[in-house]
């Protein structure tokens, strides 16, 4: 069912855990109806120092929060921006089609973690 | 990597003995059953000693069983049959919301021809309180099924009490007893039932066989039409391996039960007392009145396909009702009807045993289980409960 890189990703997850003093936290997806993703982001000169994850979900939605740190880290704020459903999915060898909507939500966790990071920062 | 089977529920491994016995049927004696000559009348002669291998397993005569394709199908022709013949007397069914999707969804196919469907509510426990089967019926009523036992949360339904209110009422009773039969004993004039499905690989006997119980006298509408197999009730020239393996697989758990239902209790009760020690791990189904091979449970704040993937590649395979490990992305329907929340059933997991389970496989998993519960917190956001910021605090679980 899943790609080896799913597999990988799932069984020996990177960036797990939390940031204390993270500076952005994003948090997408509801345990009523599928998955969560919370994501947390260290940032230093406009860019994504450290990032690590928290997440309640099948083997797709782990694997999908592992991939997206290591895309993220080292990114630029704009460059992380850019990480999109489907990059990561592409990044992971494919997902099963119904998993690409209810399990693919890192991208979006990001986002909200960017966002926090900005309304910090005004 | 040792292979460790508790998914006995989704299907059983063809008993050895089975499969030699159906062996000369697909080669040697390969007649069809309405041929003539010998090798038609050999074929004809299986079928009908499976046939009576079946009802003695069940108490029932041998003209009274039909047999099927699968169970699927014995439910199918069960609640269609009696709802399409009765047709004239009245049209509301009343099934519980215990049912596997071959009754729901017939249930929902009858809503869209016309009938009136009564889903019956259930306990926590997933059990079926009699008293609301007797409140639910109208004059209207023709047809009641009542699941045996629930493969997901292992809960005997009481069926001889409600068979004792349909047999007042003049109601013709069916149940689906695919888990059950052959798993535990059960005896179709104790239960006072009309209809019964059963299906064989849910006791060692192959996959593509199943049959339909029909107490003598009833009327019902054939799903197949065609030829005079099975007295013209289900027609297609008739699976002959399969039906004798069927027929073998049933002599054989009448002969074994005793044996088997105690060690599947024993084991059971092991893997129960074993998992209740894991923190936030909760038993679903009745604590007692449950089928003797089947533990399932809840696991809080980790979702069960992320379970069942960690637990395979340690060579323990099982089964979850959990949203993403479902094909149609949806919690468990019982465990929801049963109240439990939709967070807390995204943690469902299903051990099933089987004849061929040791203690020291039960060990094996109750060492593996607990590693696999505890990574999996480790990366959740919830591991210290449900509540978390921006979530408005919805997700509480009721104990």
């Amino acid at each position: 069912m899943y790609s080896a890189k799913v597999m990988d990703h799932f069984t020996n997850p990177r960036n797990v855990g939390e940031i204390p003093d993270a500076d952005g936290v994003g948090t997408e997806g509801n345990p009523t109806c599928g998955d969560v993703m919370q994501i947390f982001i260290k940032v230093k000169d406009d860019r994504i120092v450290d990032i690590k994850f928290k997440t309640f979900g099948c083997g797709a939605a782990i694997a999908v929060s592992s991939m997206i740190t290591e895309m993220a880290k080292g990114k630029t704020i704009d460059e992380a921006l850019t990480i999109s459903k489907e990059s990561v999915a592409n990044e992971l060898e494919g997902l099963p089609p119904q998993k690409m909507h209810c399990s693919n939500l890192g991208a979006d966790a990001l986002k909200k973690a960017i966002e926090d990071y900005r309304s910090r920062n005004k | 990597m040792r292979k460790r089977y508790f998914d006995h529920v989704a299907t059983n491994p063809l008993d050895s003995r089975v499969f030699e016995a159906m062996m000369p049927y697909f080669t040697e004696d390969f007649g069809n059953p309405l041929s003539l000559y010998g090798l038609g009348t050999k074929a004809k002669e299986a079928i009908e000693n499976a046939r009576l291998q079946v009802a003695l397993l069940i108490n029932s005569k041998s003209s009274e069983i039909i047999f099927t394709s699968s169970g699927a199908e014995a439910n199918n022709f069960a609640f269609r049959g009696i709802a399409l013949a009765r047709q004239n007397e009245g049209k509301h069914v009343i099934v519980s919301k215990m049912e596997h999707h071959s009754i729901l969804n017939s249930a929902r196919f009858l809503e869209k021809m016309g009938f009136a469907v009564t889903f019956l509510p259930v306990d926590k426990y997933g059990t079926v309180d009699p008293d609301t089967v007797k409140k639910s019926i109208t004059k209207e009523t023709t047809l009641i099924s009542i699941i045996h036992a629930s493969s997901e949360v292992g809960t005997i339904e009481p069926i001889k009490e409600i068979g004792r209110i349909a047999k007042e009422k003049g109601i013709v009773f069916h149940t689906d007893a695919v888990a059950a039969a052959g798993n535990i004993p059960v005896d179709v004039k104790e239960l006072g039932v009309d209809l019964l499905s059963m299906a064989a690989h849910q006791f060692y006997g192959p996959k593509g066989a199943g049959a339909l119980y029909v107490r003598e006298g009833m009327r019902i509408v054939p799903l197949i039409y065609g030829g005079i197999q099975e007295s013209g009730r289900r027609a297609g020239t008739e699976n002959v391996p399969a039906i004798v393996g069927m027929g073998k697989a049933a002599e054989l758990a009448k002969d074994e039960m005793a044996d088997r239902v105690g060690q599947a209790k024993k084991l059971r009760d092991k893997l129960i007392n074993g998992v209740s020690g894991i923190e936030n791990v909760y038993l679903t189904g009745h604590p007692e009145n449950r089928l003797p091979a089947h533990a399932s449970f809840t696991v809080e704040f980790i979702e069960g396909e992320a379970m069942l993937l960690l637990l395979a590649a340690k060579g323990i395979y099982a089964a979850s009702g959990s949203a993403c490990s479902s094909k149609a992305l949806k919690a468990s329907p019982v465990l929801l009807s049963m109240g439990v929340p939709s967070n807390l059933a995204q943690g469902s997991i299903v051990f099933t045993l089987g004849k061929d389970n040791t203690e020291e496989d039960i060990d094996y998993l109750l060492s593996e289980f607990p590693q696999v519960i505890k990574r999996l917190r480790e990366m959740s956001p919830y591991a210290k409960g449900w509540g978390m910021k921006g979530e408005g605090g919805e997700c509480t679980v009721q104990k």
